[in-house]
């Protein structure tokens, strides 16, 4: 299992632009598995993404809108991206904002099913 | 929810880790169970056994730590159905410190885990060099803690 986390982030990391990939816990905001440029605050960075996932989550409940498949955030300094690997992990990427986001949630979305198999 | 100190260089920062962490109570102590700071907590004999208890834990967890050959160990986590509970131990220039959180459902150990980090290092800003002590005497206790008790609770 360990294994596979590791090779999806290893492909993730391909994508150009990409700082650093992670799997997390998504109940407890804790790293699984990571692989992240120097000056990247993992720590922080699966806390904060995984509570960002549950308010999605909780506001896409709310409003009926099913369950949230991908999350991207976007700043002037970079982009966030979160993709939900149920039941208990979330799959995070960060990234330049000049990243192909098509690639970088393409990669993604394949490491949750492979996770999911 | 109150958040209540005896020392007042403790509010600030303790009142910034409650609000970012999202914990529901926390107790900044001294490790042998004196109270300098809570927050959630509206009965004085549910803060002073949740103190006790974790000054308890600390101590019994360091001396499994020395039998093991550790020189300490870092932060206990329990994970409940309801409530997390983190216990942590805090270098200041006043001494050691020891902080107590528990937290809910409505954040996680990651983020308690990650304001930790800051608050430590917020207190041991803030905390003043520890001042000489008299030897803690048996005759003094329950005056010193009835004045800890009366600065939490106003009574």
């Amino acid at each position: 299992m360990s294994d596979a986390l590791q090779q999806s982030l290893d492909r993730l990391a391909r994508v150009r632009g990409m700082r650093g990939s992670m799997w997390v816990a998504a109940e407890d905001g804790l790293t699984v598995a990571q692989l992240l440029m120097e000056g990247v605050r993992g720590k922080a960075v699966a806390a904060l993404a995984a509570s960002l996932a549950r308010k999605v989550s909780g506001t896409a409940g709310a409003v009926g809108a099913g369950t949230v498949r991908f999350v991207q955030m976007e700043t002037a300094s970079g982009t966030l991206l979160v993709a939900p690997a149920p039941p208990d992990l979330l799959i995070v990427a960060l990234a330049d904002p000049q990243v192909n986001i098509g690639l970088a949630r393409l990669e993604m979305l394949r490491a949750v099913r492979a996770v999911a198999r | 929810m109150s958040t209540t100190v005896v020392e007042p260089w403790a509010e600030e920062p303790l009142l910034r880790y409650v609000a970012q962490s999202g914990a529901r109570l926390v107790v900044v102590m001294t490790p042998s169970g004196q109270v300098l700071a809570q927050h959630g907590f509206a009965r004085a004999v549910d803060l002073m056994a949740a103190a006790a208890l974790g000054a308890a834990i600390m101590a019994a967890s360091g001396a499994l730590a020395q039998q093991l050959g550790e020189r300490a160990f870092g932060a206990l986590f329990h994970a409940g159905q309801r409530h997390g509970i983190h216990l942590a131990p805090c270098a200041t220039p006043r001494g050691p410190l020891v902080v107590l959180t528990v937290f809910g459902k409505e954040t996680s150990i990651g983020l308690v885990e990650l304001f930790h980090e800051e608050f430590a290092a917020a207190l041991h800003r803030a905390a003043p060099a520890e001042a000489v002590r008299a030897p803690v005497l048996a005759a003094d206790f329950e005056a010193d803690l009835n004045r800890s008790l009366t600065s939490l609770f106003r009574r």
